[in-house]
Formats: C-alpha cells, sequence, structure tokens
C-alpha cells in the first residue's frame, strides 16, 4: 500500500511561474503569468476558465507547439525544451479538439498511428503494437469499430477513438483539448468519466480543458483554474471552500451556488 | 500503420497489368510486331536481324519506359502534393513546377530571334529546352522552398505556388503576343508534351534524378501517414513538419520538374491517378498506395501512349490530349459509382 502511494506521489507534470503569450519579432503579448502546479501520477485534472482567457495557449505552451515566455516545464523531470521531438512523443500525448483527421482511415489505422514514435524508419508495426492496439481498443471498448472508416462514425465514437490512439501512444502524460465540445450531454459525461476510470486503471496523468465545469467539479482529483486575476491549483474541495469559483465569470449573468456546487443562472 | 494481405495480392495484379500493357505497348505501333520478336530483342539483340528488333530497342522501348517513369512520377507527385496539402484537388503542378519550366522554354522558343544567327539556332537544339525547362522549374522551386522556410503555414505555401503559376503564365502570354507563328507553333508542340523524343543518355539522365525523387518519397512514408491526421497530431507524434514538408517539396520537384524538362508539362495524370488508385484500393496508408500510385500511374500512361500512337496508323496524336481524354471520364464514372473523394 505504502509502495503505491509512493508512487502516486510521482510529479509527471511541473510548472513553475509559467508565463505563457505570444511572441513576435516586435511584441510580446503576455497572456497569464505565474502558473504553478504538479500533477501527480494516475491523477484525473481539469482546466477551467472562461473563453478566452488563455486555457488553449497554456495547452499549445504544455504541449510545445508554442514557446513559453519564461518559467519551467517539466516532464518527468525533465525540462520540456530537453525533449527532442520523437522522445517528447513517448512522454506526452495530445487529443486535439480540431477534427483534422482524413475520414479516409480506418479505426485500426488511426490507433496504429498512435505507435509511430516506436516504430522505424517506414512506420512498421511489430507484434509489441499489435497487441498495444488490441489493450487499448479493449480498454476502450470500441473493438466493435475496429475496421470502421472514420467517416462512419459519430462525434461520440470518433472522440473515443482518438482517445484510444492517445493511450496507444503509451504516454506519463495525456493532454486533451477540449474533449466534450460537439458532444450531447450523455457524451459529454460520458467521455469525462472514461477519463476519470482510464486515469485510474491505467495510472496515466489525464490534464484535459473542459467549459463542463459541474462534471469537472464532480470528477476530477485536481483543478487548474484560470482567472483574470490568476490561476490556482486545487482539489475541487478546496476550490469551493474558499469560494475560489465565485469569479470565475463576469459576475452579471450567473454566480456559483455554494450549496450545490453548480454554476446557475441569475 | 499495418499492410494486410489483400492489399499484397492487389499490387501483385498491378504489377502483371504493368507487364501485360508494356508488351501491348510494345508490339502496337505504325507497325505490329509480334511478341515473341519483342522478346527476342530485349534478350538477344540482333542488328541483322531487320527493322523489328531496332524499332523495339532503339524506339519503342525508350519511349515505354519514359511513359512508366512519367506516370509513375506524376503519380507520386500528385499524391505527395494531396497529402502535405490535405486537398484532392493538388496536383504536381501546385507549386508552380510547370509554370516554371513552361516559362524556361518558352524564353529559348520564342526569345530566340532576339538573339538571332548562330546563338539562335544553338538556342533551339534539343538538350536546349530540356535544360531551360529544368532551370525553369527548379528557379520556381527554389522559391517555393525559400517561402516555405519563411511561411509556416502549409496553404499559403499553395497559394504562393498558384500565385507564381500566374506570374510565369503572364510572362509567356507577353512573349507569345511578339513571337512569330512559327515560333508558337513550336512552342505549343512542346505543351503538348511528348514521350518518344528521349535517347538512351537522356533516360539514364532522367532516370538518376527519378530515382533520387523516389527514394525521398519513400522516405516520407511515415511523415505522410501521420499527416493524414493533420499537423498538429504529425507534430505530437514527434515529426518533424518543418524538415518532412520540406522533403516532400523537394521530392515532388524532383520527379516533376525532371517530367517536365524530358517529357513537356504532361496535364491530368498527377491528379487524377492518385484518386484512381484510392478508388480501386481503398485505402490512405501511403506504405499501400505509395507503391500502389506508381503501377496504376505507369498503366494508365502506357495505355494512353498506346492509344496516342493510333496503332497501325502513322499518325501520333498529342499525349497531353489523350490522358485528359482517357483520364477525365473514367475518374468521372469512378466517382459516380463510388461518389466519394478522400485525401
Amino acid at each position: 500500500m505504502s509502495k503505491l502511494k509512493e508512487q502516486q506521489q510521482h510529479i509527471v507534470l511541473e510548472v513553475n511561474e509559467l508565463v505563457i503569450g505570444y511572441q513576435s519579432k516586435k511584441r510580446v503579448a503576455e497572456i497569464a503569468h505565474n502558473i504553478n502546479f504538479s500533477l501527480k501520477k494516475g491523477e484525473l485534472i481539469g482546466l477551467i476558465g472562461s473563453n478566452g482567457i488563455g486555457k488553449s495557449t497554456l495547452i499549445k505552451t504544455l504541449t510545445k507547439s508554442l514557446s513559453k515566455l519564461s518559467g519551467k516545464i517539466q516532464i518527468n523531470g525533465k525540462a520540456i525544451e530537453s525533449y527532442d521531438a520523437n522522445s517528447l512523443a513517448q512522454q506526452l500525448s495530445v487529443v486535439f479538439s480540431k477534427k483534422t483527421i482524413s475520414s479516409n482511415l480506418t479505426v485500426e489505422e488511426v490507433i496504429a498511428l498512435g505507435r509511430q514514435p516506436y516504430t522505424n524508419w517506414i512506420g512498421s508495426i511489430t507484434q509489441q503494437d499489435l497487441n498495444k492496439i488490441e489493450e487499448v481498443l479493449e480498454l476502450i471498448q470500441i473493438q466493435d469499430l475496429r475496421s470502421k472508416k472514420c467517416h462512419e462514425l459519430s462525434d461520440g465514437q470518433l472522440q473515443k477513438v482518438m482517445l484510444a490512439r492517445a493511450f496507444a501512444q503509451d504516454t506519463d502524460l495525456i493532454i486533451l483539448d477540449e474533449p466534450t465540445t460537439h458532444l450531447d450531454l450523455y457524451h459529454k459525461v460520458y467521455i469525462l468519466k472514461l477519463l476519470k476510470r482510464l486515469a485510474e486503471t491505467t495510472q496515466k496523468t489525464i490534464l484535459f480543458s473542459t467549459h463542463e465545469i459541474n462534471v469537472a467539479l464532480s470528477l476530477c482529483d485536481q483543478l487548474i483554474v484560470m482567472k483574470k486575476e490568476g490561476t490556482l491549483f486545487g482539489t475541487p474541495e478546496e476550490l469551493t471552500q474558499t469560494s475560489s469559483l465565485n469569479d470565475l465569470f463576469p459576475e452579471d449573468l450567473i454566480y456559483f451556488d455554494l450549496a450545490s456546487k453548480t454554476f446557475k443562472v441569475k | 500503420m499495418r499492410v494486410s494481405k489483400s492489399y499484397t495480392k492487389l499490387i501483385i495484379l498491378l504489377i502483371f497489368l504493368l507487364i501485360a500493357v508494356l508488351v501491348l505497348n510494345l508490339s502496337l505501333g505504325s507497325v505490329r510486331i509480334p511478341i515473341n520478336d519483342i522478346f527476342e530483342a530485349l534478350t538477344s539483340f540482333n542488328p541483322d536481324k531487320g527493322t523489328n528488333h531496332y524499332i523495339v530497342l532503339q524506339y519503342r522501348l525508350p519511349k515505354a519506359i519514359t511513359a512508366v517513369l512519367v506516370g509513375s512520377g506524376l503519380g507520386a507527385s500528385g499524391l505527395l502534393m494531396q497529402t502535405l496539402f490535405r486537398n484532392p484537388l493538388a496536383g504536381p503542378y501546385v507549386l508552380g513546377l510547370s509554370s516554371g519550366a513552361s516559362l524556361g522554354v518558352a524564353l529559348v522558343i520564342l526569345g530566340s530571334s532576339l538573339f538571332g544567327g548562330y546563338l539562335g539556332s544553338l538556342l533551339l537544339s534539343k538538350w536546349s529546352i530540356t535544360i531551360a525547362s529544368s532551370i525553369g522549374s527548379f528557379l520556381v522551386l527554389l522559391a517555393v522552398l525559400a517561402a516555405s522556410i519563411r511561411v509556416k503555414n502549409t496553404m499559403a505555401i499553395l497559394i504562393i505556388g498558384l500565385m507564381f503559376a500566374s506570374v510565369t503564365a503572364a510572362i509567356v502570354s507577353v512573349l507569345s503576343y511578339f513571337s512569330s507563328a512559327e515560333q508558337l507553333q513550336r512552342y505549343i508542340f512542346w505543351s503538348f508534351g511528348s514521350l518518344g523524343d528521349l535517347s538512351w543518355t537522356e533516360i539514364r539522365v532522367f532516370l538518376c534524378i527519378f530515382a533520387v525523387g523516389l527514394l525521398l518519397s519513400i522516405l516520407s512514408i511515415k511523415p505522410l501517414n501521420s499527416l493524414l491526421l493533420g499537423q498538429d497530431y504529425a507534430k505530437s507524434l514527434g515529426v518533424n513538419i518543418n524538415s518532412s514538408r520540406l522533403v516532400i517539396i523537394v521530392a515532388t520537384s524532383l520527379l516533376a520538374g525532371s517530367i517536365t524538362a524530358f517529357a513537356g508539362p504532361i496535364a491530368f495524370i498527377g491528379l487524377a491517378v492518385p484518386h484512381l488508385t484510392k478508388l480501386l484500393i481503398n485505402t490512405s496508408n501511403h506504405k499501400i498506395i505509395v507503391p500502389a500510385v506508381l503501377f496504376t500511374g505507369a498503366i494508365l500512361m502506357l495505355i494512353c501512349d498506346t492509344i496516342a500512337q493510333l496503332p497501325y496508323s502513322v499518325y501520333t496524336l498529342p499525349i497531353n490530349a489523350v490522358t485528359s481524354l482517357i483520364g477525365a471520364p473514367v475518374v468521372i464514372w469512378l466517382l459516380m459509382r463510388k461518389k466519394k473523394l478522400f485525401v
């Protein structure tokens, strides 16, 4: 038991004094600063905040598609800059919110592409890769979809496939950018509950940005809350007790109801 | 990605089809040469055996090899562009390569009178057209590469290529305006494309450039497959987008550029072959589709060439007209049946 606890204490992603924003030749546009958090093994972490506050910028910075302005990002104890593209792909997988995949791929092919960081120069799939693909299909329970083409899938099914692809990449850290947009309420909850189960069973660290604050509050181990005044990090209990969520949105239309721990319309 | 057995069978079928079409192409022409004679000429050439051996080795075989290189090269570079730009309308010439080549050739043919006399006639020799067209496409290639290193957005490169194409087309029309009818005719004949003018020396040069382009295309298979998920995903899978993009563009330029230099701006094949192939083999996996486009391209080109030489007659149709006349209805027919077009 103590060993398990020790493992869970292992920090997968650590962010210190991070400043994010956009940099061009002429000027620097800072979007958020003083961001600190550390994510442990097997945790499910939600990233919440209103539109335009910088959630996407933070995710882009964490996935190295945007350079940070200053501060430290460490994955498994090593600075993110020190990873080359392929070794970073073995540490961190990403699920993007935009649907960009070619719809002529089969589900199996999409998931197999998750194995690319481990394959040779021409991308040959080994028996080990095949085993991983089977394992992931079973884990997310989409065995029946395996030979379907992506254009035959519903949005909910496609999101499960993209999740499976990320798990096939077999990284300690998985980051998802708004995984529940385009989905109905049932599938939103379905995907987020699935993330919760996967974080527990596979002991991977899963960070996702979302607008489903109520669901995130009830499922996540930790929350990163981005607000104008600054970025907070804590468990849902801590955040609700300290009434940190009250000013998440401009208070003219909605407010946070402490009793029910949900947002309500005024 | 996985290669299943059914695809291997299809590829073997395509190889057999290619051999059959190749033999048919060698056999049919202004005179029909019996298949026995073709094999004899290929295995044990005997100059005394008469004209048939000579025709096969000096005329039809170089032409058939050119057709194979042109068809497969255009097919492969079309596929590369369609995947890179994720656009089913992209082809080998979207980067403006053929316009660059056209400009080079137009400057030589239409501008030769400006230099006059001996220099003018030197400029009109056959190698000079090949060289002019190579320099033209090479300069456009350099411009596109410079743009692609500076510009991060892949779509912008596509548009820059199109802009190059319209600028060069404009210069060509200015040149045409000041040219004589004879020069114009020469230029127009070049723009029809031709597979039959290459000597063995030229084919060797062509083959070397082609081989490098093909090698780079094969090296691009893995990044091309990850690009099917979109650029963001490819990047998150460890693909270096900038260098992969550069390799893909250089491969396309070598293939399409050498083809334009040696055979003229052959239309349609590069756009149609990837679609035809994907309609035959329903996959986007480049490990299967890259070899498949090479074969389909070669087969289609050989068929077009066989028709263009109008068997048993002394006439030859412009190859460019035949590729579109044969290819377009086939693509339309296949699309009407399957109804879907994928990148």
